[in-house]
């Protein structure tokens, strides 16, 4: 009896050997083609801004002037308005996101948490052009006639409120872009607190925690990494996003410091722009910017990764 | 199954009907889209086997594409820069299709009349020197019109635009410091004032914005029943834009119009000339490999030059006047030419 399993066990074997390798090198394949499509982006944006890293130098980054007339360009206005108008989408989606997800996973009836949930998915999936038009017929002149004039009397002592209301400009472009990453934090937040085992809550409470402190201190930290998770995919929404941004924010390359004021992003100055860029230098600065915003995304999550290593090993002590 | 087999019967013989036709790609400018579709559309009623298909990816991308030779033909609101013709492998002609105008239009509560400008008062505004709606140099043009004493809202287009060329080309020619300060090109460093996508996002500021101004392009202004600005032309006279004001500016400028037909008729002569019009034109290559293709292509240009033209002013187009139709008709004959100067240009 013990003779032909031994014989039979190095023929399973050998089979799944084969096919081990088989799947190896198709994921292995499948995972380079990443890298190489990353590695390409990175190699033309850098061949086609050529002409312009030349003539300009680092001058590009630090000069806040875009003249396409006399071929200076600057793409110091375009990254303050990316990153102000990112900060802005984030502080009002992320507590909100957050919120309404610790509610769906924790508290919500069933039924309602996954009608909700649906509704959810499906915001998630709408164009961003519909969230742009829908900011500007009816975003912008609420803000200009009601937000804005009430920022204004409210908080009008800080510079950040300070000048006309035009209803567009950096505030509307974040509240707009909030309304879309909402979406991704809640979806995702939502997926890694229901991920919480359910002996972790059960512990908390027995040893006599409340359900929101068993909540806000065990369900909610363990599920940090997700939340984290989610709060990346909207900042890369936020920082990506085109249409949306161009139809509400002004579209005018200056630096500002009241949020009323009207500004412009780096992915709505290329898509505005380049199709209809002449001259070699104009097209060049173009894609410079698109390598700009290339960088400045990386920067921005490895600030944001490093945040996290540093939470999670000041959670990871405490406990 | 055998269904499957008789529709991928259908669409192989479909797909070689198709081939056997005369297929010429073109792309450019969006401005004249919608004239432009008409006429393939039309043209390919009256020659069922020549199928034009234009792109309207807007007039740089006319340009490029031309350049790099991945169409028939390009589109351009602008006639092209000697620096871009240097580019060409093959040189281009200029054929002018239609004219266009760009028209000033405002949103003033409590104004409903026709505004009149000066050249002087539009490039003050669009500098930011003129900034109220009751300042002198408004008021001294349009008696009997009660402005208010309102902070004047500037709306540009943010888009690299022709429809933008023609408006900073015409305010380069009629205002000094604005062609020092700000020049002419599709998207410019502007003074003052916010940037709306297209003509669609410049009215939907305007409309949201009291005491706004901005400039879009006749054709949207009439079929959008904006108010619409008259300017004062060269010849000292209010003009309102329109397709006969459009049309005169451009026999204004016939006279002196260039054989190779690149020229900005902004500002131009004629008594009843709207001062910003602007031609819009089709890039065709001099020399054409294609035999069929070049017929083609030149009996298209015929027909567009002849009946093509009615269809202009339907769709708010200007129609080309007589002067300048009968200089293109002889420019078809050079395609391909014997003499034709191949690959000149460089």
């Amino acid at each position: 009896m013990a003779t032909p399993l031994v014989v039979e066990t190095p023929v399973i074997r050998r089979r799944t050997q084969t096919g081990d390798i088989v799947a190896r090198w198709v994921v292995t394949v499948f995972a380079a083609v990443i890298l190489f499509v990353t590695a390409l982006i990175v190699y033309q944006l850098w061949i086609g801004s050529e002409p312009s890293r030349l003539k300009s130098g680092f001058a590009f980054l630090t000069s806040s002037k875009w003249n396409p007339v006399t071929e200076e360009f600057g793409a110091l206005p375009f990254i303050y308005g990316t990153v102000v108008t990112s900060v802005l989408a984030l502080l009002i989606s992320v507590p909100l996101g957050v919120g309404a997800a610790i509610y769906l996973a924790e508290l919500a009836p069933a039924g309602l948490s996954n009608g909700l949930t649906f509704l959810v998915e499906l915001l998630a999936a709408i164009p961003s052009v519909i969230y742009g038009l829908l900011g500007f017929l009816t975003v912008v002149p609420l803000m200009r006639s009601y937000v804005e004039p009430f920022l204004k009397s409210a908080l009008g002592f800080l510079p950040l409120f300070k000048g006309p209301s035009f209803g567009v400009g950096f505030l509307t472009a974040g509240v707009v872009l909030s309304i879309m990453t909402v979406p991704y934090i809640i979806s995702v937040s939502r997926e890694s607190l229901l991920a919480v085992p359910r002996e972790q809550r059960e512990a908390a409470l027995a040893l006599g925690a409340t359900r929101w402190e068993a909540t806000w201190q065990v369900v909610v930290p363990y599920a940090k990494l997700g939340i984290f998770g989610s709060i990346f995919l909207s900042l890369a929404r936020a920082l990506g996003e085109t249409m949306a941004v161009t139809m509400v924010i002004g579209n005018d390359p200056k630096i500002s410091a009241s949020l009323l004021a009207p500004g412009y992003s780096i992915a709505a100055v290329v898509a505005n722009e380049f199709s209809e860029a002449t001259g070699a230098i104009y097209q060049a600065a173009l894609v410079e910017l698109g390598l700009v915003l290339f960088v400045l995304t990386i920067l921005i999550n490895a600030v944001a990764r490093l945040m996290i290593v540093a939470t999670t090993r000041k959670g990871s002590k405490r406990s | 199954m055998k269904r499957r087999l008789l529709t991928c019967g259908v669409l192989l013989a479909a797909g070689a009907s198709i081939a056997a036709a005369q297929k010429i790609n073109a792309a450019g400018a969006t401005f004249p889209a919608a004239i432009y579709q008409t006429w393939f559309e039309q043209y390919h009623k009256l020659h069922p086997g020549i199928e034009i298909n234009y792109q309207s990816i807007g007039s740089g991308g006319g340009i490029a594409q031309l350049t790099g030779g991945t169409v028939d033909f390009g589109a351009s609101d602008m006639p092209m820069t000697d620096d871009q013709l240097s580019k060409l492998k093959v040189k281009a002609f200029h054929f002018p299709t239609v004219l266009g105008a760009v028209v000033p239009t405002y949103n003033i509560p409590g104004v409903s009349a026709d505004l009149k400008f000066t050249p002087e008062s539009l490039a003050g505004i669009f500098l930011g020197t003129i900034t109220k709606w009751n300042d002198s140099r408004l008021t001294k043009d349009n008696p009997g019109v009660k402005f208010p004493n309102e902070e004047i809202q500037v709306v540009h287009r943010s888009e690299g635009s022709g429809t933008t060329f023609v408006w900073t080309d015409y305010l380069s020619k009629v205002s000094p410091e604005w062609k020092s300060k700000v020049g002419a090109n599709t998207s410019v460093s502007w003074p003052v004032g916010l940037g709306g996508r297209g003509n669609e996002g410049v009215a939907g500021l305007l409309k949201q914005t009291p005491n706004s101004i901005g400039y879009v392009e006749l054709v949207w202004a009439a079929q959008n029943k904006l108010a619409t600005g008259l300017v004062k032309n060269a010849a000292g006279n209010f003009v309102k834009a329109g397709v006969e004001s459009v049309t005169e500016a451009a026999a204004g400028a016939a006279k002196e119009i260039p054989a190779d037909f690149r020229i900005s008729i902004t500002n131009a002569p004629g008594k009843q000339a709207f001062p910003i019009s602007s031609f819009t034109y089709l890039l065709i290559p001099s020399k054409i490999p294609d035999a069929a293709k070049t017929d083609a292509i030149k009996g298209f240009l015929q027909w567009m030059l002849a009946d093509g033209q009615k269809y202009a002013a339907g769709l708010y187009y200007a129609p080309l006047p007589k002067e300048i139709v009968a200089k293109e008709t002889r420019q078809i004959a050079q395609i391909n030419a014997p003499g034709a100067p191949a690959g000149k240009g460089k």
